[in-house]
């Protein structure tokens, strides 16, 4: 599975900076929130990835006494993962304002920061 | 010591808050500040004169072998007492020149900065910390030379300034790294009992020419002269501060702290005496073409550092005593020359050569002073030039090598010496007076009493040379490492050839003054050499430098985003690529590996039809619609390896994403393809490398043994210290909770962000409709 998982990671991260490449605004925010889909798995891989054992302690002990999965990694993309909101919702709205601005969504043609074009 | 230094500083820290008190009547108080230092550095004479070394050590950043140390032996009181004293008479003289200056306090603050940093310059024990007080004089010399800041030619010339000096002051940190790598020390004393490994060293030359590369471009030695001319534009009390007793001697200090260090090796000689010739005659021949008094005075001084220089490089007890007496002699003349060339300016309106004459009658005493210096400089019985000529003399002919080349050298530029001296000196008093001259009023006291005192010391010195002989003279030459205690002082020599030498210079320079009349047809003349000159092919490579460096910016810094992301990422996938295959090779331990089961490997594909289809379709809503697909995957693959917490948290934030895209985008214009063909195979090639990069990365890091450290301590002590069973939500609240909470208030920014975008009016003017 740890091979197919490099595969995926590798095919979101291509797909990822394809799209950051493109010209259009909505394009290159698709890109970014792949690319950090991508991060995300790719730190989930490296913590090393195991079925069944959720970092949990079972309701009886105080501590684990089978094995778990390491929960820093998790803990890393929580918070990349709600991060990541923030800054995706700030650049959709931003796209939306700019495009009220200067009515395109070609980054090619927003080569003006303040005047009327 | 520390004080002493650090007084410079204070005083101009001071002057920021109470300056516009310093303005008016008051402003000759602040040349209190140089005259207390330069009592109390004058009180140290009786223990210097002894042969005593006194040094203090505070310290800085002693892990680096840094410290605050302050040596006061011969030498550094030799420059210590001019930078004070000349400094005390141009503070005063400054006072009268810039009389209700809009920025007199500024000036102060500036020289009083310049003169702390000298201070600190020559007092200097460790190296490091002389960089650093190097590095002040330079950017305070900047402020200095560029004082009437309005002028573009003022400020270009400043510029220059800074970039020689500048230039120099980056050679002095790599010498002085590399000393300190050599020696193990930064402290000039301990260098100079290892003198012997540093000389044998591999990297002695590349360290002596670092050294050269700092002193040659702050003394102005040839091809690094031509800032000094320029400096010219500054305010007369500049220059004549700057270039008599301080910022160009700060060079000639550098070599003579460094000679027994370094010094007297066939490199070191050789070097400076056949660069100190070549500065010394070029300049002095430069003089005869100049009609700005302030010109001759620069070319003239640039001949002079050009003689010590020279001397330095001849070593031996001769040279270096040599070099002591004319370092006295130098200051004294020419800072009264710069100062009576001041007064002329000042009250005349002009530094004209060809046009002033017959001052005398209006300004007996500037007269005075200016014949005084300009016989001192001309090296004319009984002043202290004539002294420090005939030693001059004495140390080249008795030098070894091409003697009758060194000699004709020397001679030939006292000659040019004299002719300028005299130049400056005497021609603007004598004479006719011309007519439009006739209402030039004598100056006040504090600017004409500067210039006469210090050129009647230049003649007491001279009339009784053993005022200076072991005060000053001795512990200089001890201090450069050479016995002194054979040394006397006179003025008269005996019949020899060095007198032959004296007369003639004297005899040939007071002809060429009275033939040679300087005129504005020679400076033309010496004009046409100024393509070839060190000044103007520098300027021309430092042109060409920013043709290229702005065609540089030009290709890499473009403008477009996907230029940046791709010259990145080709970067990276070459570098990391190259290293990688190289080094390594990709090992797959099957047995490590888990078992895919079915329903793992739909959610696969479909996770990358989902991609495949976000990145090719051609609708914009379907591609948003995908991507939700591939956010709800990749939270599938959350669920079955173990993490619960991440995958809720995936499934609502990719929900949310999803609906805010679909909701603020659906007006926006027609999803295009925008980019052509080629781009698009391009860009595909470039991505599916950087992917296939990542993936055989992640492929290899798997290969690595894990460090669970951390990991096993946050799940022992999530319940035992925490009291939660979740340990990822412990982490997040309890052991990170500050980080958390930095989360959540970076999420508060961005939504104050995304309402205020949301309700920003915008003017009718901004809409493009």
């Amino acid at each position: 599975m740890e091979i197919l998982f490099a595969i995926i990671i590798g095919v979101l991260y291509a797909a990822g900076i394809y799209m950051i490449l493109r010209r259009s605004l909505v394009k290159l925010i698709i890109g970014i929130i792949l690319l950090g889909n991508g991060a995300n798995l790719l730190i989930f891989l490296l913590g090393r990835i195991s079925e069944g054992a959720p970092p949990i302690i079972p309701e009886d002990s105080k501590m684990f006494l089978e094995a778990y999965a390491d929960p820093v990694p998790q803990a890393l993309i929580l918070t990349a993962i709600v991060i990541s909101f923030g800054l995706q919702s700030f650049a959709i709205i931003l796209v939306k304002r700019a495009h009220k601005v200067v009515k395109t969504d070609d980054l090619d043609e927003m080569n003006a920061t303040d005047e009327d074009s | 010591m520390l004080i002493a230094v650090l007084l410079g500083f204070l005083f101009a820290l001071f002057l920021v808050f109470v300056g516009k008190f310093f303005k008016g009547k008051l402003a000759v108080i602040s040349a209190l500040v140089p005259l207390a230092l330069f009592i109390y550095f004058a009180s140290f004479i009786p223990q210097i004169s002894k042969g005593e070394v006194i040094s203090q050590t505070h310290n800085w950043v002693p892990s680096f072998g840094v410290n605050l140390g302050f040596t006061l032996d011969g030498l550094s009181l030799l420059f210590s007492l001019m930078i004070t004293g000349i400094g005390f008479l141009v503070f005063a003289y400054t006072a009268s020149y810039l009389k209700g200056h809009k920025y007199l306090d500024r000036f102060y603050a500036y020289l009083s900065v310049f003169m702390g940093a000298m201070l600190g310059l020559v007092l200097s024990d460790n190296i490091i910390s002389m960089f650093v007080f190097w590095e002040l004089t330079s950017i305070s010399s900047f402020f200095l030379i560029g004082f009437n800041n309005t002028s573009e030619a003022s400020r270009k010339s400043a510029l220059t300034a800074l970039g020689i000096t500048g230039f120099g002051g980056f050679s002095l940190l790599a010498g002085a790294l590399l000393l300190g790598n050599m020696s193990g020390t930064y402290n000039i004393a301990e260098m100079l009992t290892m003198r012997e490994a540093l000389v044998d060293h591999q990297y002695y030359v590349l360290a002596v020419i670092f050294i050269f590369g700092a002193a040659f471009t702050k003394s102005a030695q040839f091809p690094f002269h031509f800032w000094l001319p320029g400096a010219m534009k500054a305010p007369t009390p500049v220059s004549t501060y700057l270039h008599s007793a301080t910022m160009v001697k700060a060079g000639i200090y550098l070599l003579m702290r460094f000679t027994p260090v370094l010094g007297d090796t066939p490199t070191w000689n050789t070097t400076l005496t056949i660069i100190g010739a070549i500065t010394m005659l070029y300049s002095a021949i430069h003089t005869l073409f100049r009609t700005d008094l302030k010109g001759v005075l620069a070319y003239s001084t640039i001949s002079a550092l050009g003689i010590l220089v020279f001397l330095i490089g001849l070593g031996g007890q001769a040279a270096f005593l040599a070099a002591a007496v004319f370092i006295i002699v130098h200051a004294l003349y020419k800072a009264t020359l710069f100062l009576v060339t001041g007064i002329i300016d000042h009250q005349a309106g002009t530094r004209d050569v060809t046009q002033l004459a017959g001052l005398k009658k209006m300004m007996m005493p500037v007269f005075i002073a200016g014949f005084l210096a300009a016989i001192s400089s001309a090296g004319i019985p009984p002043s202290i030039g004539f002294l420090g000529k005939e030693l001059t003399y004495e140390a080249s002919i008795h030098s070894t090598g091409i003697i009758i080349l060194i000699a004709v050298a020397i001679v030939l530029t006292k000659i040019l010496l004299l002719y300028a001296g005299f130049v400056a000196g005497i021609k603007p008093f004598t004479g006719k007076l011309p007519e439009k001259f006739s209402e030039v009023k004598m100056p006040g006291p504090l600017m004409w009493v500067p210039p006469i005192l210090l050129a009647v010391l230049g003649i007491l010195f001279g009339v009784f040379p053993a005022l200076i002989e072991s005060s000053l003279v001795k512990p200089v030459v001890t201090a450069l490492g050479v016995d002194a205690s054979d040394i006397h002082l006179a003025l008269w020599h005996g019949f020899n050839t060095v007198l032959v030498l004296s007369l003639i210079t004297i005899g040939v320079g007071i002809l060429l003054y009275f033939i040679l009349k300087p005129s504005v047809k020679l400076e033309n003349k010496i004009g046409k050499l100024e393509p070839i000159s060190p000044e103007a092919i520098l300027k021309r490579i430092s042109y060409y430098f920013t043709v290229l460096s702005r065609f540089w910016t030009n290709v890499f810094q473009n403008g477009y985003l996907r230029n940046y992301v791709t010259t990145v990422i080709l970067f990276l996938v070459i570098l990391v690529g190259y290293i990688f295959f190289g080094n390594s090779r990709l090992v797959i331990d099957h047995n490590q590996l888990s078992e895919i089961t079915a329903y793992e490997m739909v959610v696969s594909v479909i996770l990358v039809l989902g991609v495949f289809y976000t990145v090719f379709t051609k609708s914009r809503l379907a591609a948003v619609a995908a991507m939700g697909v591939v956010g709800l995957a990749i939270c599938l693959l959350f669920v079955f390896y173990s993490a619960p917490d991440l995958a809720m948290t995936q499934f609502s934030i990719d929900t949310l994403t999803v609906i805010l895209f679909v909701l603020v985008l659906y007006r926006l214009p027609k999803y295009l393809t925008l980019s052509d063909y080629k781009m698009r195979i391009r860009d595909g090639i470039l991505s599916l490398a950087f992917g296939g990069l990542i993936c055989v990365l992640a492929l290899q890091v798997l290969a690595e043994p894990q460090n669970s450290e951390i990991g096993d301590f946050y799940a022992k002590n999530a319940y035992i210290e925490a009291h939660g069973r979740n340990v990822v939500n412990v982490i997040l609240v309890d052991f990170r909770g500050t980080d958390t909470l930095i989360e959540i208030s970076v999420l508060a920014i961005a939504a104050i962000g995304v309402f205020g975008l949301l309700k920003l009016r915008l003017k009718s003017s901004d809409r493009a409709n």
